[in-house]
């Protein structure tokens, strides 16, 4: 586990509250407020932050988290400056900088020193220093041969990563980063992660705007989760963690679910009920991690039927399929059905599953090459995994350590390259 | 070890949005950058950029020139610089407020997006104004050499002039663009209000020709700063038989009129701005 550096607070929070007033009538012209002098007088209150305090410790990587509509957000941009608070204080010790967008006011038809050196001055540095720093940022940005270009001929990704080597040459204390900085491709993105990184090795302080847990364990000393505008915990990334999902289920069992009303496949059989049992057979909607659980089908036949498949994907919030258990590789042979029958498909697994929420989706289809698909059964069931303990990893199947002395022999093999 | 940084790094409250957010050096480094920037955007944008920024005050001043010298002529010394001279600084006037209501509009996305004292959003519009003003005044200076008229001391008498000019015209940019980020007719009432303003600051018809109508109205009108400074910079520059401000206004003393206007609109403007600042990202 991760542990925070020992040192005094970089950021305090104390008793923040903001709120957002709109009006209920909104007058945008001097002319109806002149004719309709009360109108827009009645303002609706949104508290998006109520009450906030914690503090941030110098070195630490802070993340908060929340679901969408939580205010964490605003509360990044009360931090920035950017919005006032109503009620409360906050205090820094350093120097601050925000991340929120990359390349906020560059100018298409400028090249990229003009652009790199008043993005730099809006950042906060001299322009001096700005100058001084642009062969570095360049450098960084890997586009020396394109400078004398226009911003608007710079392909999206130059545009980013000159957009992000600015940010980053800002040398700050503490850095407010918000999760749509870690956007763009893969590889991009580990890119901003390694810098992040970097930068907390070297000490600086960080508070991370996410609604990504993954993002939060892997990175975050601490984290904070946000509710309506209200902490709900603060703490290890574990904790906070296991709370977001708590938060995000009971949410999500009190909607109902999608109503498929177009079913896909010929409608020769029907899926016309699918659950998950525990290990005790008992219907449950969370597991426990390493635990094992079973996935009931009951398929209804309109038409006879011989060794149908049936596959189910297990698919997390990203439509990932974790795992996918189908009849068609180990159990080609389902039997014969008639018309009228009820087959009852059951499938038990270990429950190696990361921490999350899942969907499974049934697909029932003939036997035969083209797999003609009978009946979709999906988005009417979801299940939550919760973990005792959480590497951050998609999957958590069983493992196993060992630590020895090495030996002389244990050389490492020297590439020959 | 936590000591000697805390000390290096003291506690520091976090503000809100505000016009100068406390540093004014910055506030001005950042103005400056972005109005050189958009200065190289209108001026190497286009081959002819420059031509282009010309090309408005010039045509007005033909055509305004060919009626009031040969149809309806108007008698005052040197005319046509006094015209030009008029011109060029109503140009300046316009464009540095009219410019500047729908500036911080424009900017949304700094605004909310980056920690900025966002008073240099609407001084940046007035500076850049600035820098066109001292381009189109080499035109004024060369028409009025060609004009035979001699240079002199006087003239630098344009400085302190175009200052005064600037902080009347900044107050007004500040007030107005942050009264449009609530008010969105505040744009069509400007436009009307200039309107009215070129036509009621003696740049078409001199004081000199007022005056033979009416005294007081001739008087009333050199009171609006913006014609108290085209008075005493013709006076200055383009010919002394022209009155100066305090002439025109027949007293030294009513000299601080047109001054008190001049700091109350920039005092009004600084207020107004302030005001809003810290909702300014949130009403967008």
């Amino acid at each position: 586990m991760q542990t925070a550096p020992e040192r005094g607070p970089a950021i305090i929070v104390e008793h923040v509250s903001k709120r957002f007033r709109t009006p209920v009538e909104a007058s945008h012209t001097l002319k109806e407020r002149v004719l309709h002098p009360l109108r827009g007088r009645q303002h609706r209150a949104f508290e998006a932050l109520k009450d906030v305090s914690f503090d941030v410790r110098r070195g630490e990587f802070f993340g908060i988290v929340g679901r969408n509509g939580s205010g964490k957000s605003t509360l990044l941009k009360c931090l920035a400056g950017i919005y006032g608070v109503d009620e409360g204080k906050m205090f820094r010790h350093g120097r601050m900088s925000t991340f929120i967008e990359l390349g906020v006011g560059f100018n298409p038809d400028l090249a990229a020193y003009d652009n790199v050196v008043l993005n730099g001055i809006m950042m906060g540095l001299k322009p001096a220093e700005a100058k001084a720093r642009y062969r570095r940022i360049i450098e960084f940005a890997e586009l020396e041969d394109f400078q004398e270009l226009k911003l608007k001929n710079y392909s999206s990704g130059m545009h980013v990563r000159l957009a992000f080597s600015v940010a980053i040459q800002v040398d700050a204390d503490i850095l407010l980063i918000d999760e749509v900085l870690a956007v763009g491709d893969a590889a991009f993105q580990q890119k901003c992660f390694d810098v992040f990184n970097r930068m907390r090795n070297e000490g600086r302080t960080i508070l991370f705007v996410t609604h990504d847990m993954g993002a939060v364990n892997r990175f975050c000393h601490r984290a904070l989760l946000l509710d309506h505008g209200e902490v709900v915990v603060i703490g290890d990334p574990r904790t906070v963690g296991d709370r977001y999902l708590e938060l995000n289920f009971n949410e999500l069992a009190q909607l109902h679910p999608e109503q498929v009303t177009e079913r896909a496949g010929d409608g020769s059989a029907r899926i016309i009920d699918a659950w998950l049992e525990d290990e005790h057979g008992e219907r449950h909607t969370q597991f426990l991690q390493g635990t094992r659980s079973t996935f009931h089908a009951i398929v209804e036949f309109c038409e006879d039927q011989t060794d149908p498949s049936l596959t189910v994907a297990f698919q997390n919030d990203h439509r990932q399929n974790v795992l996918i258990v189908t009849t068609l590789i180990d159990h080609v042979h389902t039997g014969t059905f008639r018309a009228g029958e009820r087959a009852h498909f059951c499938v038990g697994f270990e429950t190696i599953l990361g921490p999350g929420r899942y969907e499974p989706l049934a697909n029932l289809a003939r036997r035969g090459e083209g797999h003609d698909l009978i009946d979709r059964w999906e988005k009417q069931l979801s299940f939550v995994v919760r973990g005792l303990r959480s590497s951050g990893g998609v999957v958590d199947v069983p493992y196993e350590w060992t630590i020895r002395q090495a030996s002389p022999d244990d050389q490492p093999i020297q590439s020959t390259a | 070890m936590a000591t000697v940084e805390e000390a290096l790094s003291p506690r520091e409250p976090i503000r809100g949005p505000s016009a100068l957010a406390g540093d004014l050096r910055r506030t001005l480094t950042l103005t400056m950058a972005i109005a050189k920037n958009d200065f190289k955007l209108r001026f190497f944008g286009s081959v002819l950029g420059y031509v282009w920024t010309l090309m408005r005050p010039l045509m007005l001043f033909g055509v305004l020139y060919v009626i009031f010298t040969q149809f309806v002529p108007v008698d005052a010394p040197s005319f046509g610089v006094a015209l030009l001279l008029g011109i060029v600084l109503f140009t300046f006037f316009s464009e540095a407020t009219g410019g500047a209501v729908m500036s911080v509009m424009d900017r949304e996305n700094l605004v909310r997006k980056i920690h900025f004292p966002r008073m240099v959003i609407p001084l940046a519009v007035v500076l850049m104004a600035c820098f066109n003003l001292g381009l189109n005044l080499v035109v004024v200076i060369i028409f009025a050499i060609a004009s035979g008229i001699t240079p002199g001391f006087g003239w630098l008498a344009m400085f302190p002039l175009v200052a005064l000019l600037t902080v009347f015209a900044s107050g007004l940019a500040m007030m107005l663009s942050a009264l449009y980020v609530r008010y969105r007719d505040v744009e069509p009432i400007w436009d009307v209000v200039l309107q009215v303003t070129f036509y009621g600051s003696l740049i078409l018809v001199p004081y000199e020709v007022i005056r033979l109508k009416s005294e007081f109205v001739a008087s009333a009108l050199v009171a609006n700063p913006l014609a108290a400074v085209l008075q005493e910079a013709r006076h200055l520059v383009v010919d002394p038989s022209y009155a100066s401000a305090a002439g025109a206004l027949s007293s030294p003393a009513l000299l601080l009129v047109p001054l008190a206007i001049t700091a109350a609109t920039f005092a009004l403007g600084l207020w107004v701005f302030n005001r809003e600042a810290p909702r300014i990202a949130e009403a967008l």
